[in-house]
């Protein structure tokens, strides 16, 4: 085990890749000299040289529409669109070639890609910095979505969506660039689709992603000091996402919180939350409840920023009032 | 002499792509109109020279990006008629297996990358595919088939000065009918296209699109700056519409004697024209309609007598990792 950080988890990831095998690059704005707005190509450009860690000019349709292109035509591209919120400028790209591309033309071509779009808030990063797109790449058939919260986990599910011949929405939250923990540089790919559970309970289920995993731990913690177990589950990937791991646990607590940094309103905690309703409603012992952002863009302001993330406090709020309610009834 | 008759005989091939392209295309209209093909169905009448005159340039082993107006661009680069035609019908064996469409029509065996429903994207598409000839060390190029409407498009000019920038080998090919569906391109257009691909440093020509001679000479120019290593280049090819944006649109908005006067502008009969002079004889170029019309006719029959695609099916290549729910 070697601690290290987020960003470079996904360097050590690349570049295992990039050497196993010489179809893998990396296309996008800065990923040569500067590393990576996160430092998430350090050193990659020395080490494999510029037409395989390839530095574009600022054309968003065209770093994802080449990337698709080069796909097609016998590479594994990964594509970096540095922040979600740009990541839209290229969405024609995804949605209409990249994740359509196989199923139109009959299975003749593979669109082998990963793109990259660092998501969520950072402090005082603002309006058009701060989102966290990943439910309306969900809704695209064609496209598995990954969102790692753990240095491990950029590490393995990094390799895992390289090594995919689907293209693959990679999120990597903005937050979590500088955290560091143990990684196995060994381990070999990741599987996508499979959850970990965090925290074990038996009183309450909360599911989560991305950067909310720790505060859902902090918040896991203190309310075991109340007496209420709560199993915190980090999806990792929501497309495919674990929903058999889920179901057992909420069958298990009859208790479901949802727990996700994008806004409520259609987020994806709202198709799981529906899930749950539709097939296990007999063992739910209170509503299903749900925590996301508020659907306003996020201010600039320190204090109003403050005022919509969603904190551990929230989240053991939330989770006690599930548990007063089904003593209530 | 052998030169005039390799030349002669050249041309004639080139003659038969045109009119089986053509009639193709009327067929498509007539299979359109009785519904045994729907949806968007874009006719490449009158255009055939263009896709004929830069395709009898281009390798098996080249790749070629298209656009919504594919049908030429994808007989013309070696792709089976009778499967295109199952594929208009939607038919289980159709070369897209029936999931495509007039629209979406690819054969990757011939290196046809696939015609495109959203104007445009075929450039940046071609542009990675030169991205990856380069990494794979390979010897082919690409011809980005694109419309006047793309020229208007951001993600085009991104494609040009991509291919520029790092002196791509791709061959961007402008077919300029005139109208983007209904629009006329000349009222929503300042600039012309060949002064934006030069902005860019990029060699680029205009050729009459309906003169099938003047558009292979010209490719083959082109061509060999691209072969040479020299970067990439743009072709501006003047032509016309004879049809509707699609089958379903009438093209009332033009004047018909508009229409008329190109229609006597046929690449076709300018073509045929040519080859008489050059001492063809006129059974021969009969023939040849003869055998286009012959050969559509047969992709008729099969397509009508090819059956449906089962439901699995529409379930098949959506993705690897995670169901249909």
């Amino acid at each position: 085990m070697t601690e290290m950080s987020y960003a470079d988890a996904a360097v050590l990831a690349l570049r295992q890749e990039m050497t196993r095998d010489p179809m893998v690059w990396a296309l996008g704005e800065d990923l040569g000299p500067a590393g990576g707005v996160a430092g998430q190509y350090r050193g990659l450009q020395a080490e494999f040289g510029p037409r395989r860690i390839f530095d574009t000019p600022i054309s968003e349709s065209t770093i994802m529409g080449a990337g698709v292109g080069a796909a097609i035509a016998g590479t594994r591209p990964v594509v970096e669109l540095r922040y979600t919120d740009f990541a839209i400028c290229a969405a024609d790209e995804i949605v209409n070639q990249a994740a359509k591309i196989r199923y139109m033309f009959n299975g003749q071509a593979r669109v082998p890609l990963v793109i990259r779009q660092s998501i969520g808030a950072r402090r005082g990063f603002a309006a058009q910095h701060s989102q966290s797109l990943e439910a309306w790449w969900v809704h695209i058939p064609g496209l598995v979505v990954v969102a790692p919260s753990t240095p491990a986990d950029n590490h393995s599910l990094l390799k895992a969506s390289i090594r995919s011949d689907d293209p693959v929405v990679y999120l990597e939250h903005k937050e979590l660039w500088g955290i560091r923990a143990d990684v196995d540089p060994d381990a070999g790919a990741g599987e996508i689709g499979v959850a970990d559970i965090v925290e074990q309970g038996d009183d309450l289920t909360v599911v989560t992603w991305s950067n909310m995993r720790q505060v859902c731990v902090e918040a896991a913690r203190t309310l075991r000091q109340k007496d209420i177990g709560a199993e915190v589950i980090d999806l990792r990937t929501l497309w495919p996402w674990d929903r058999e791991c889920l179901l057992r646990s909420v069958r298990k607590t009859g208790r479901l919180l949802v727990v996700h940094e994008s806004v409520r309103v259609g987020g994806f905690g709202a198709e799981i939350a529906a899930e749950i309703g539709e097939f296990l409603w007999k063992d739910l012992r209170a509503p299903v409840r749900r925590l996301g952002l508020e659907r306003v863009p996020m201010p600039y302001s320190a204090p109003l920023e403050t005022h919509f993330r969603i904190t551990s406090a929230r989240v053991i709020e939330t989770a006690v009032e599930m548990i007063e309610y089904s003593s209530a009834v | 002499m052998a030169e005039t008759s390799n030349q002669v005989a050249r041309i004639f091939g080139m003659l038969r792509k045109m009119q089986v392209i053509r009639e193709f295309d009327l067929a498509a209209e007539r299979a359109w109109k009785d519904g045994r093909a729907y949806g968007s169905v874009h006719q490449y009448i009158g255009e055939e020279a263009i896709a004929v005159g830069v395709c009898a340039n281009l390798k098996a082993t080249d790749y070629l990006a298209s656009y919504h107006r594919g049908h030429g661009h994808s007989i013309a680069k070696g792709a089976d008629p009778v499967g295109m035609m199952k594929e208009l019908f939607g038919r289980a064996d159709g070369i897209c297996g029936g999931k495509g469409g007039s629209m979406h029509i690819a054969d990757f065996s011939v290196g046809m990358l696939g015609a495109n429903g959203v104007v445009g994207d075929g450039a940046p598409i071609a542009v990675g595919a030169a991205l990856a000839i380069r990494l794979r060390g390979e010897d082919r190029i690409v011809a980005a088939f694109i419309g006047d409407g793309a020229i208007n498009r951001g993600p085009l000019m991104e494609a040009l000065n991509w291919a520029q920038v790092y002196r791509l080998p791709v061959l961007f090919v402008c077919e300029d009918n005139a109208y983007a569906s209904s629009t006329r391109t000349s009222s929503v257009t300042a600039g012309s296209a060949v002064a934006r691909a030069r902005s860019f440093g990029m060699l680029a020509e205009t050729v009459d699109g309906n003169d099938v001679l003047a558009v292979d000479a010209l490719a083959g120019q082109l061509l060999g700056h691209i072969r040479a290593g020299d970067g990439a280049a743009f072709m501006h090819a003047s032509t016309y519409r004879w049809c509707g944006h699609t089958t379903r649109d009438t093209g009332h908005y033009r004047d018909p004697e508009e229409v008329e006067h190109f229609k006597g502008l046929d690449p076709i009969a300018r073509c045929i024209g040519w080859l008489r002079e050059h001492g063809l004889a006129q059974d021969e170029i009969d023939a040849v309609r003869s055998e286009a019309s012959a050969l559509i006719e047969e992709a008729m029959a099969a397509a009508t007598a090819a059956p449906d695609p089962t439901l699995d099916a529409a379930y098949a290549d959506v993705q690897d990792l995670g169901g249909a729910r």
